[in-house]
């Protein structure tokens, strides 16, 4: 399988989501069309509104989540509308069928797909506006459509000297036809699309005034706050609980149950947490995932010496290691689980009255969140507003086969009963504790050179799949292969004549979910360390070496060009150490996009690695918004080594040992290396960004360290606690 | 019971329990939401607020144990906040947003206290400051381009 094909597989994964799919993608402005007798502002398509003021609102149809949507999306409009960025506004789009990612067939953001989705569909949204304006104006001052220019937002007649703006000719434009295939501009004429800081950020100034409206800004009059007293431990179930000393606490107003545990409502967020506090819950634990992860791991560990299905074989890699004789190398890897903890912790608001239902929240999934929620309510999907408001991060969290907080927060408002705005919050020690982690995986991997020359690889992995009994699963999970589990290790860039990826899938009742970048937050790692690993021992160097062995396959083509590029961008003369510092260099491809990156580290004072530079080299297509993109690689490379270097969930007994910020270490400012980044000047079709910036980040790491004397570490976080 | 409190110039009076965090009761009683729930533990920042013109964690003091005024993101201004929040845009510093507010505080705060800090100085103040989404390199630059700003206005 190539990772074409792979791609391929995760939408038509998506696609699958049972009774949740609304599988026909609705033609662009259709609803343009319908709005005969337009309200004011006038609404010309689903995506855009021209008011009389002469603003231009763009409907985003992905949460923003600091990925950068807004901008996107909205720049992609502004361009073929030929609009001023001035007058541009961006607004989440509501809960409804034209909304849905075309990749996705459904209200869905995740995988990166944001951009590569919409692309076309946001520059045709554009164009049909643009000429419905242009036609508004021929008529009004009859003159031919094809003398008439736009720039700026300015809609000229050079001959009659007559201009006006959008404005003007909404409520005019919002009556005509939509044209049915408008033309696109050449690329060459583009004037926003891939010019650097030729747009600013929308949601920036909002985001330093305290004024953007986050899920849990969100309230009402007489509004209760929820809290929910969880289980302790995985596969735990409510045995009993006595609400006495709860109530007893000033401020609640009462406690109920729902099925993820018991919900404590008060009249402020603290109440409900006191509240939950002298809550008297008692546990049915006969289920409880009772390991601690030593145990998992040691599990792992032994069962990885025999291979699991396989993923992807070529040649005979037994035979290539038996021959290889003592140029046999081994190494383990262990990733830990490993929480999201987004800035914002899960919350949401809800009122439902009975007949209709009024959510809002950093909704990641509002097609399936919206039905289940509608489930819970016994209430018609069409009956419940689910409103988008800012998510404060997810990393992946936030998007949920199980749509487990839509259900939860539903569940809240049923318990409570109708006409009671409700408002639920996880706490942090909830959401580190809570679960939906990066599964734990291990890779057992083993190579063979003979002559200066790789000649096996052996990739056996084994873990959680968080596809397995999920509503995905049939589209996903191929011949006991979860290819979200094997994406990057099965097909990888090197030509390697025996090759073997197999994989084991165990379960456990530890809750797994997709974390920034999914596979690749582990498979990338393994691949990328080994490879330079087997490269030393082949005496080439990193770069160099990987050139050789890359192949003819389209991605390896792009994996080398970006390869190239980041070793210029860094003038890369060897791993060599110099002045205690030395250099690692990794790439990967993810969701459509290849990034390269070199590592600049040293041992810090404290015995930690110390990353004094990052460089990053990019191809995800069509750059639309270079600066958002730069932005997506600086995050992915500090999310991604925040966590590779410092962060895991460890289970003791199969509770969770760490549970806030204190113990979950997370990156802070001054770990943050400088970090420079090249885009590659590209006209191909956008891909994604908001993740494939993470995946290179920690190999590249390991491998600069491994030049200073220290093994590329193979058990994460590099860094354990003291 | 009834406390007595100054936020953003103006005397509240609001009816809660003694051990209520103040951040609970700038968000909940008076509905200023621009300071952020992140871990309740002073470990992210999130809830950072001023006190006196002081940085502190809102999270983790109880409101009976308030004293001075208190700033919050809403009502934060002066040279050192104009530029701060000026630069954060010129830099399109935040992605998710919701450390944001925080940060902001922080910065200012620093800048109070030196107007032309260095990357030292700038790890120390904003090192109780997460930002899960690590938009430290941006950070970093428009607190020395806020710097700029107020030496060239001064």
């Amino acid at each position: 399988m190539t990772a074409h094909d792979l791609k391929l597989s995760r939408r038509a994964m998506l696609q699958g989501a049972g009774a949740l799919v609304i599988g026909v993608m609705l033609p662009i402005g259709k609803a343009f069309a319908q709005a005969a007798n337009p309200p004011a502002p006038a609404n010309p398509n689903a995506f855009i509104r021209v008011a009389p003021d002469n603003s231009v609102t763009v409907l985003i149809k992905h949460v923003e989540m600091g990925q950068g949507p807004r901008t996107g999306l909205a720049t992609v409009i502004a361009e073929e509308l030929d609009a001023d960025w001035s007058q541009i506004r961006a607004e989440n789009a509501p809960t409804a069928p034209e909304y849905i990612n075309t990749m996705v067939g459904m209200q869905f953001t995740g995988g990166s797909t944001a951009m590569a989705e919409s692309y076309t569909q946001m520059r045709k949204a554009g164009a049909a506006a643009r000429a419905m304006l242009v036609q508004a104006a021929a008529q009004r001052w009859k003159v031919k459509p094809e003398e008439i220019t736009v720039e700026k937002g300015v809609i000229r007649h050079a001959k009659s000297r007559k201009q006006g703006n959008f404005g003007q000719f909404a409520a005019d434009a919002a009556k005509l036809p939509v044209p049915a295939d408008p033309p696109l501009k050449d690329p060459s004429k583009f004037t926003l699309i891939g010019h650097d800081k030729s747009v600013g950020r929308p949601d920036s100034p909002a985001k330093v005034n305290g004024t953007a409206k986050f899920g849990i800004d969100e309230t009402a009059p007489g509004m209760l706050y929820v809290v929910v007293a969880r289980p302790p431990r995985f596969g735990v179930k409510l045995a009993s609980f006595d609400p006495a000393a709860a109530l007893k606490v000033s401020g609640v107003t009462a406690v109920r149950q729902l099925s993820s545990g018991v919900a404590v409502y008060a009249r402020s967020t603290w109440a409900a947490m006191k509240g939950r506090n002298a809550l008297v819950v008692k546990w049915d634990e006969s289920g409880a995932e009772s390991r601690g992860t030593d145990e998992i791991i040691a599990e792992y560990l032994e069962k990885s010496k025999k291979p699991g299905l396989t993923a992807k074989s070529e040649g005979d890699v037994d035979a290539a290691i038996r021959a290889a004789g003592k140029d046999v190398v081994e190494v383990e890897y262990v990733f830990p689980y490993l929480a999201h903890a987004p800035m914002e912790p899960l919350n949401g608001f809800i009122l439902w009255d009975g007949k209709t239902v009024d959510a809002r929240y950093g909704c990641q999934t509002q097609t399936p969140d919206q039905a289940a929620i509608a489930k819970v309510l016994g209430v018609k999907p069409e009956q419940v507003s689910l409103t988008t408001t800012f998510a404060g991060g997810s990393f992946g969290r936030r998007a949920n086969a199980y749509s487990d907080f839509a259900v939860e927060l539903a569940e809240a408002a049923k318990a409570i009963g109708p006409n009671k705005p409700v408002k639920l919050v996880w706490t942090r020690e909830d959401d580190i504790t809570g679960g939906f982690y990066r599964p734990l995986i291990v890779h057992r991997m083993k190579g063979a050179i003979k002559d200066g020359k790789i000649t096996a690889w052996s990739d056996s992995m084994i873990g959680q799949s968080f596809m397995v009994g999920s509503p995905f699963e049939s589209f996903v999970v191929k011949n006991g292969i979860d290819q979200s589990m094997v994406e990057g290790a099965s097909e990888i860039f090197y030509d390697i004549a025996n090759f073997r990826c197999d994989a084991t899938i165990v379960k456990s009742p530890v809750t797994t979910l997709w974390w920034r970048s999914v596979g690749h937050t582990h498979t990338g790692y393994s691949t990328e360390t080994f490879i330079d690993l087997l490269l030393e021992k082949a005496g080439k160097d990193p770069v160099a070496g990987r050139l050789e062995m890359m192949g003819k396959t389209p991605s390896a083509k792009r994996a080398a060009a970006v390869l190239k590029a980041v070793a210029e961008l860094a003038n890369w003369d060897g791993p060599a150490p110099a002045k205690g510092r030395a250099r690692g260099v990794a790439v990967v491809e993810s969701f459509g996009s290849c990034v390269a990156e070199i590592a600049e580290v040293s041992i810090g004072e404290n015995g930690e690695p110390k990353v004094h530079k990052m460089w990053a080299a990019v191809d995800c297509g069509t750059a639309v918004n270079p600066d958002v993109i730069r932005a997506q690689v600086d995050g992915g490379i500090g999310y991604a080594m925040g966590h590779i270097l410092y962060a895991e969930v460890p289970l003791m007994a199969g509770k969770p040992t760490v549970s806030n910020f204190h113990d979950y270490r997370s990156l802070r400012i001054e770990e943050m290396p400088e970090v420079e980044v090249t885009i590659l000047p590209l006209s191909t079709p956008p891909s994604g960004i908001g993740e494939p910036g993470v995946p290179p980040c920690g190999p590249a790491i390991a491998n600069a360290l491994a030049r200073l004397g220290k093994p590329r570490p193979a058990h994460l976080p590099m860094v354990k606690p003291a | 019971m009834p406390f007595s409190i100054k936020v953003n110039g103006n005397d509240r009076t609001v009816d809660v329990d003694d051990d209520t965090p103040l951040l609970w009761v700038i968000r909940d009683e008076l509905g200023l939401t621009g300071t952020k729930f992140g871990c309740g533990v002073a470990m992210c920042g999130a809830c950072t607020v001023h006190i006196d013109g002081q940085p502190q964690r809102s999270c983790s003091i109880p409101v009976s144990e308030v004293s001075g005024e208190i700033t919050t993101i809403e009502a934060v201004e002066g040279v050192e906040a104009k530029a701060v929040q000026a630069a954060w845009v010129a830099h399109d510093v935040p992605q998710c947003g919701y450390c944001q507010s925080g940060q902001v505080m922080s910065a200012v705060a620093l800048l109070r206290e030196k107007p032309k800090p260095t990357n030292e100085d700038i790890d120390l103040a904003m090192n109780g400051n997460i930002c899960r989404c690590a938009t430290y390199v941006r950070i970093r630059a428009a607190i020395h381009d806020a710097a700029k700003t107020l030496g060239a206005a001064a």
